[in-house]
């Protein structure tokens, strides 16, 4: 089908931009990559009165690093992350994730800021964000605000962004040198959104674990931390033992729901499955 | 009504058309260039695949008017001097297409794939292209023709 009738602005600038937007109280919709909002209007599930179109504020597209963070600025695209320099070195999760997130040429306009501003339960950034805890910054009639990846996601496709307000930046902590990281995912064809995936990363001294982070995609309305898996890690260390039980851990700890594509059981027990092996990968790349 | 400048295979095209308009739609009806194809319009299927400032995209899930400005290749600009693109020709020679419908949105997407891994792998020529879906050929001609056509193109033709 074809979009619904809309007014259409393409502002040059971020202020432009919040005031559109603030404008239509609420029935505007930010238009970044398009990869997920126009499918929506194309069947005309979504129907707002006009669409602020970012791609021509140049000041939301860049990668840059300060204060141990990789900030992005909310219209770099997919395909930029993939193939960043800065990226490889400080966010190697990050680089992985990206190549499950569609394909390339859904890579080349979709972008950081959309991907999280969706909130889509199986999509891979917000899974990253919530692994690496990091945070973003929203920009609205009233300013600035910094809003924790445990304080942004409230369920289904939604954020706690308010209708006015523009995700202007993601805040990523640099990973640590020789940090352990894998990214595992279950789909039935490669792009496909993930039926569960899980994002680990490890920091290891000897056989002991400083530091274990576990999140997921696909296995309940938001991303899930799983807190007590990886304190198992970081209480028993790196052995065989202490996977096993951490990957169990982590079937007791999500709430997946079901849907077409799964059902519960199996995607509870995808979470085990894939935490298993997100974390076997992870231990094998750790050095220190 | 909004006016949009691009070009189109080196070509500049002007149109006029509603905001809402797909760019896929502005390709086809306003520019005549039915090379593109247009399947699923919800970015799925991959046949509407174009290059967009020398990166494939999707033109079904992009406005018209965001490519006021830009760059576009179709597959009506792959032939040269009345020659098929060694791509092309690799699609001849190994039955990469059959009915040829995904087959713009395939050289399209095989060609990015090309350009950023200059020598890929089966495993990734295989990821590469499962962003677009063919009903016919059953994928294997396709890898062949991307495997046979990575040389050729590496070598610049
Ligand atoms: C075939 C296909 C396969 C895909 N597979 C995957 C996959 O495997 N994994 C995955 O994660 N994603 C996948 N996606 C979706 C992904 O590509 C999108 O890029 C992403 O979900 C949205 O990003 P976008 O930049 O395209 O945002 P848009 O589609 O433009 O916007 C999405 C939503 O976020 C809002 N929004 C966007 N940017 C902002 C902002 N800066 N501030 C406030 N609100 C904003 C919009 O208003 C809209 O509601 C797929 C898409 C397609 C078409
Ligand atoms: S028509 Fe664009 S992806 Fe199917
Ligand atoms: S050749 Fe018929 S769909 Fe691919």
């Amino acid at each position: 089908m074809k979009p619904p009738k809309f007014e259409y602005h393409a502002p040059t600038t971020l202020d432009e931009a919040v005031a559109a937007l603030g404008r239509y109280g609420g029935d505007a919709k930010v238009l970044a990559g398009g990869q997920s909002l126009m499918p929506l209007l194309n069947f005309r599930l979504a129907r707002p009165a006009a669409l602020v179109d970012l791609n021509r504020v140049a000041s939301l597209a860049y990668i840059r690093e300060q204060d141990g963070q990789v900030r992005f600025g909310a219209m770099t695209r997919q395909r930029t992350i993939e193939f960043s320099p800065v990226v490889a070195q400080h966010l190697p999760l990050l680089k992985e994730a990206t190549r499950w997130v569609g394909h390339l040429p859904i890579r080349t306009r979709g972008t950081i800021g959309g991907s999280i501003a969706h909130a889509d339960p199986s999509a891979e950034y917000p899974a990253v964000l919530a692994a690496l805890e990091g945070e973003v910054v929203a920009r609205g009639a009233k300013g600035d605000r910094v809003i924790r990846a445990a304080d942004l996601f409230q369920t289904y496709l939604t954020t706690n962004l308010a209708p006015d307000e523009i995700l202007t930046e993601v805040r990523l902590p640099a990973m640590p040198a020789g940090v352990g990281y894998a990214l595992e995912e279950f789909a039935r064809r490669h792009g496909d959104f993930a039926i569960v995936g899980i994002a680990a990363m490890v920091v290891r001294e000897g056989q002991r674990c400083t530091m274990a982070r576990l999140a997921t995609a696909g296995a309940g309305p938001v991303p899930v931390r799983l807190r007590a898996a990886e304190e198992i890690l970081e209480r028993d260390g790196l052995g065989e033992a202490a996977i096993d039980a951490a990957a169990r851990k982590a079937t007791e700890l999500v709430d997946p729901d079901a849907d077409i594509h799964a059902s519960a059981d199996y995607r509870r027990h995808l979470a085990g499955v894939l935490t298993k092996r997100a974390l076997t990968r992870a231990i094998g790349v750790a050095r220190g | 009504m909004v006016t949009v400048r691009l070009k189109v295979n080196g070509v500049a095209h002007e149109g006029r058309c509603e905001p809402r308009k797909l760019l896929v739609d502005f390709i086809r009806e306003d520019l005549g260039l039915t090379g593109t194809h247009v399947g699923c319009e919800h970015g799925i299927c991959g046949a509407c695949t174009i290059m967009f400032n020398g990166e494939a995209a999707r033109s079904c899930i992009m406005l018209a008017v965001q490519a006021d400005g830009a760059e576009l290749g179709t597959v009506e600009g792959l032939m040269r001097d009345g020659k098929l693109h060694p791509l092309q020709e690799a699609f001849r020679e190994h039955h990469g297409l059959q009915c040829g419908f995904c087959t713009p949105g395939m050289l399209i997407t095989a060609l990015d794939l090309l350009r950023t891994n200059p020598s890929p792998s089966d495993r990734e020529i295989r990821e590469g292209i499962s962003a677009v879906l063919c009903r016919c050929t059953g994928y294997q001609g396709i890898v062949n023709a991307v495997r046979a056509a990575a040389p050729i193109l590496a070598s610049g033709r």
